[in-house]
């Protein structure tokens, strides 16, 4: 049986999705970033994956007769850059929030204090 | 302009804003002009309305109409008729005569400004919710009472009552207004308008629709609510902790009297059935008996007057929900009669609590002395309120009376009975008023400093005015409120009244007989109460409508704050959790209730290459390695990594070279900042889930990441129709470039990408306000105990650094010029040289880089960030030089010497408001953490 890109999109988004979910749960504030992150490339792929799957045929107009859905791809560019600006975000609101509470557990106290 | 509007502006406008500006000040000087530019506004207003009174009173109607949303429906219409000028002419005639007195009455400490301002807005909200065409409109200018009349009477704003009565009028009436809201959609959608000059005209449609009996409790309880009817009435004694002039002016002649003004303005459309006559009129009935008996055994003076406002309103609700065209006369008369003596009555209470320091009736008495003037005036008033003949009071009572006794209502005999009990009622705290404050001995236990004589001239000519006014009108009622009347019933009623005559005498009838009970009744039942059973000795009982509202507020408030302390414990663990399982749930829910689960569609699969197997397989392998081994957290980052790869890869395979080199660059500076970050953070985390709790995450996990995996095999397995093809097809003609994502991202979409780039900025200036000034102790030694050292970068990385420099800088300018053609653009430039300049700081350590740059620790990318926007934004707005909307593009293909024909837009330019904002925000964010460890090291 042969495997379909498809299928490896499908089993991928899944996979990132679930790993992300379980280090978004852990009580630092570490993984927590690193869950919301890899949650981020979860949602892009499958937004991305929207316009469907094409291969060699970028938007380029006059690349040829068929070619990928753009309109997708356009969403996805700004969410990666504003991903990218959450992520720092969350990181330096993490850091703060190290610095004020003496801990790096999310709620701001260490487990039975 | 219109004139119509006008009347409504010159408040809303003018008026607020001069008094806004001239009270800034609270000086005599200001106080006084303030006073004067709220009279003069007023005073323009009411010559405006007398202008065009005689057009109305000749039977127009005047209807002015712009549009303001007419896609919902939504205009801004302005309509002038009997009903809306008599309205009208109370709020400018009774507000002049406020702004008059309150200058007298407020403390010299007390706001000037804010006072005048409050009112004026009032003012304006008034005479929108009456003059409105269309009934959205007229909600607006309803909730903006309801919030005008919050804040003055919350204007004392340091005591606790006002805090509390303003608090609660507006929880009633702006409630009301909600429910109210409700009604007037359905209204809307069953006469199909929301202009009330069609809408009146299609009462036969609205009352036949199955929808009516529903839309019209809706609407009626915004009207009960805002005029105090029972059992809403609660709020009303509760806002007299309001200062006295906006009591007098709100809680007696205008905001009670919009509820009234709404059943008489939608009357033609809901009025009239029998459902319509029930439901009104025995509300209104059983407000005017009840609302009156409790009058009588108030002791303080304004809540005796506040009872006796819901008991007139009660009496006017009656009236307007019978059916009888004569009642609609009585109604609109008794309107103008209750604004008139109430009023006085009112500013006559103020009077006497400003002169005797108390408005307990148990303390004041003998006052005729003291202050005959006062005493007069209020003692006409009172017979008013009364039903004394000779006094205008009188005449609205015999036609109230001659209605209740014709009514056709199915309480039969009750009616007249209750009616007439409400006028012994009536008469009671009448005669107590007059009786405890003017004769009944002297005065006990008034301050020491209070010597009660009458008030300056500006006090008094109100309450003169309006006293004469109830004599005026009570001998000649057809000569003075005769035409007004006679139009606004017109109005109400949607058709002329039958014959009538306004006049004091009618012979010997039964409303007289009924008139003459009440009177002598109301006599009695005061004496003998004050004699007998010690009235002034009376204690309130405990349950009442406030008690009511106050524990149901109390326990609502108890309710929800064990329903949050329920959901959210403070555990973002846990509200974490509970919102993937809410998702999960959510996701669910459809497919549960299919008969069979969906399958995979039939669109023709691509086969996967052997190496896609390999990224595929080594993604797995990645997620897993993560997850097993997050505590170690460096390690994290790389395998972070490696996941964001995969994605780049997966980017590059499926036909989307502008997302991969995106993410790509974006790879590279996050993973700078994670470390930056990691650095100043515990290196590792501690294991300290339960292995129930891990079970739990797990589960939670799987589910999520099956249900997605599921959701986009499905949706992958499928074929799809898109929007993307009109792009494609106008990217050449319509955008002037190529590359069909980067036309769709500065040009037909340029305006998410405005807003997209915003967030950027804001996320980024979030950043540096949060660790602005920060300065965090970095370890001195690693986990495994060894010291960091900080020596100066290896010269092989600072040559290197130097030479990419420049480069990286081309390949950008490079990778930015052809964006709109291939793969590049905006983003991903911005990105190339963040990344570039990223090098420059680890090469050349913080301070150097940023002297280079003119950094600022990070503050100055500020600046970038906003030249960026601007840059961005003014592109938009070049547009409208050339009278196109906002961000519309325009290209050419201007040929240059040397470099040849060159493909321009004026999107690239836009493009470089990217680019800039990119960088900026990029080096914004590691600049602020890296100035975070900057010191203390060593």
């Amino acid at each position: 049986m042969n495997v379909s890109m498809e299928f490896l999109v499908a089993s991928g988004i899944g996979w990132v999705t679930a790993c992300g979910v379980f280090l978004m749960l852990r009580g630092r504030s570490f993984p927590v970033v690193l869950g919301l992150t890899l949650i981020g490339y979860a949602v892009n792929v499958f937004i991305f994956a929207m316009g469907r799957l094409w291969t060699s045929a970028p938007p380029i107009i006059g690349n040829g007769e068929v070619i990928a859905d753009p309109l997708p791809q356009a969403l996805v560019l700004t969410a990666i850059v504003i991903g990218f600006a959450t992520t720092g975000f969350v990181i330096e609101l993490a850091l703060r929030s190290h610095h004020e509470s003496g801990t790096d557990q999310v709620d701001g106290k260490e487990p039975g204090a | 302009m219109n004139p119509l509007a006008t009347i409504v502006l010159l408040p809303l406008l003018a008026g607020t804003l001069l008094c806004f500006g001239l009270g800034r000040d609270n000086s005599p000087a200001r106080r006084t002009l303030t006073a004067l530019a709220a009279g003069g506004v007023t005073v323009a207003a009411l010559a405006l309305l007398l202008s065009l009174a005689p057009q109305i009173l000749a039977g127009q109607t005047l209807i002015a109409h712009t549009d303001w949303v007419p896609s919902l429906g939504l205009s801004i219409g302005w309509r002038l008729d009997g009903l809306a000028l008599l309205f009208a002419l109370l709020i400018t005639g009774i507000g002049l005569l406020i702004v008059i007195y309150a200058h007298f009455y407020l403390a010299a400490s007390d706001p000037a400004g804010k006072f005048y301002t409050l009112l004026m807005l009032f003012m304006a909200a008034m005479l929108g919710v009456v003059m409105s065409d269309n009934i959205m409109l007229l909600v607006v200018f309803w909730e903006l009472t309801s919030v005008s009349s919050f804040l003055l009477v919350g204007y004392w704003g340091h005591k606790e009552e006002a805090r509390a009565g303003a608090r609660m009028a507006l929880a009633v009436t702006g409630g009301g207004g909600l429910v109210m809201l409700a009604g007037f959609v359905l209204l809307g959608q069953v006469a199909g308008t929301y202009e009330l000059s069609e809408l009146l005209t299609r009462g036969d449609i609205i009352k036949a629709d199955p929808l009516y009996p529903l839309l019209l409790g809706l609407i009626l309880v915004g009207c009960f609510t805002k005029s105090a009817q029972v059992p809403f009435h609660f709020w009303l004694p509760e806002a007299m902790a309001a200062p006295t002039p906006v009591s007098a002016y709100l809680h007696s002649a205008t905001m009670v009297k919009a509820g009234v003004f709404l059943l008489a303005r939608l009357y033609p459309a809901l009025g009239g059935t029998d459902l319509f006559e029930g439901v009104v009129a025995s509300f209104g009935l059983a407000t005017v008996a009840f609302a009156a008996w409790v009058a009588i055994f108030k002791h303080d003076m304004k809540a005796l007057l506040a009872y006796s406002t819901v008991s007139h309103l009660g009496f006017i609700t009656f009236l307007i929900g019978l059916g009888s065209p004569l009642s609609a006369v009585a109604a609109v008369f008794h309107i103008l009669n209750h604004a008139t003596f109430k009023a006085a009555l009112f500013m006559s209470a103020g009077i006497i609590d400003h002169e005797t320091g108390t408005r307990d009736l148990r303390r004041l008495g003998g006052l005729y002395r003291l202050m005959p003037w006062t005493a007069t005036f209020a003692m006409t008033a009172a017979a008013a309120m009364a039903g004394i003949p000779l006094f205008n009071g009188f005449l609205s009572k015999e036609m109230f009376f001659h209605e209740a006794a014709e009514s056709t209502l199915p309480w039969g005999v009750a009616v007249p009975v209750i009616a007439t009990l409400a006028g012994i009622f009536s008469m009671a705290y009448s005669v107590r008023l007059v009786h405890a404050t003017f004769f009944n001995g002297a005065p006990k236990d008034l301050p020491p400093d209070a010597h009660p004589h009458d008030p300056p001239i500006g006090m008094l000519a109100p309450v003169a005015l309006l006293a004469v006014l109830c004599v005026v009108v009570g001998v000649l009622p057809a000569v003075t409120y005769g035409p007004l009347v006679q139009v606004a019933a017109s109005a109400l009623l949607g058709t002329a009244p039958p014959e009538y005559h306004l006049a004091i005498w009618h012979g010997f009838n039964l409303p007289l007989l009924m008139s003459a009970i009440a009177v002598a009744g109301g006599l009695a039942l005061y004496f003998t109460l004050q004699k007998s059973f010690g009235l002034p000795g009376y204690t309130p009982q405990r349950w009442s409508g406030k008690a009511s509202f106050t524990c149901l507020t109390d326990s609502l408030f108890a309710f929800s704050g064990r329903l949050t302390d329920r959901i959210e414990n403070g555990s973002l663990q846990r509200s974490l959790a509970l919102m993937v399982l809410l998702v999960l749930v959510l996701a669910m829910a459809p497919f549960s209730a299919a008969d069979r689960l969906p399958e995979a569609g039939s669109r023709t699969l691509l086969d996967a290459p052997p190496l896609a197997i390999v990224v595929w397989a080594l993604l797995l392998a990645a997620g897993a390695a993560l997850v097993w081994t997050h505590h170690a957290r460096f390690q994290a980052v790389v395998l972070t990594g490696v996941v964001g790869m995969v994605t780049a890869l997966t980017f590059v395979a499926l036909s989307a070279p502008d997302l991969a080199l995106t993410q790509l660059s974006v790879e590279v500076v996050s993973t700078v900042l994670l470390l930056m970050g990691l650095a100043l953070l515990p290196q590792t985390s501690p294991r300290e889930s339960t292995s129930l709790r891990y079970g739990r995450d797990a589960a939670l996990a799987l589910a999520a990441g099956g249900g997605v995996a599921a959701l986009a095999w499905l949706m992958l397995t499928r074929d799809h129709a898109s929007i993307s093809w009109f792009f494609l097809d106008n990217t050449l003609p319509g955008g002037g470039g190529t590359n069909a994502v980067n036309v769709i991202l500065v040009d037909f979409r340029g305006y998410d990408t405005f807003g997209e780039i915003t967030v950027l900025g804001i996320a980024a200036l979030g950043a540096l306000a949060l660790l602005d000034g920060l300065r965090v102790k970095r370890p001195t030694v690693d986990t495994a105990g060894r010291a960091w050292t900080f020596e100066q970068q290896p010269l092989l990385l600072r040559v290197a650094a130097r030479i990419v420099l420049p480069l990286a800088l081309v390949v950008s300018a490079y990778i930015f010029w052809r964006g709109h053609n291939l793969p590049g653009g905006g983003f991903i430039a911005g990105l190339v040289t963040a990344v570039a300049l990223v090098l420059q700081f680890m090469a050349l350590g913080q301070a150097r880089a940023e002297s280079v740059l003119h950094g600022a620790a990070g503050r100055r990318f500020s600046r970038w960030i906003g030249s960026g926007l601007a840059i961005a934004g003014l592109t938009g707005v070049a547009a409208f030089v050339f009278g196109k909307p906002f961000l519309t593009s325009a290209h050419g293909h201007p040929t240059v010497a040397v470099l040849g024909e060159l493909p321009l837009a004026s999107a690239a330019v836009f493009d470089l408001g990217v680019y800039i904002t990119v960088v900026g925000a990029t080096l914004l964010m590691l600049s602020v953490l890296g100035a975070a460890s900057k010191e203390n090291h060593g």
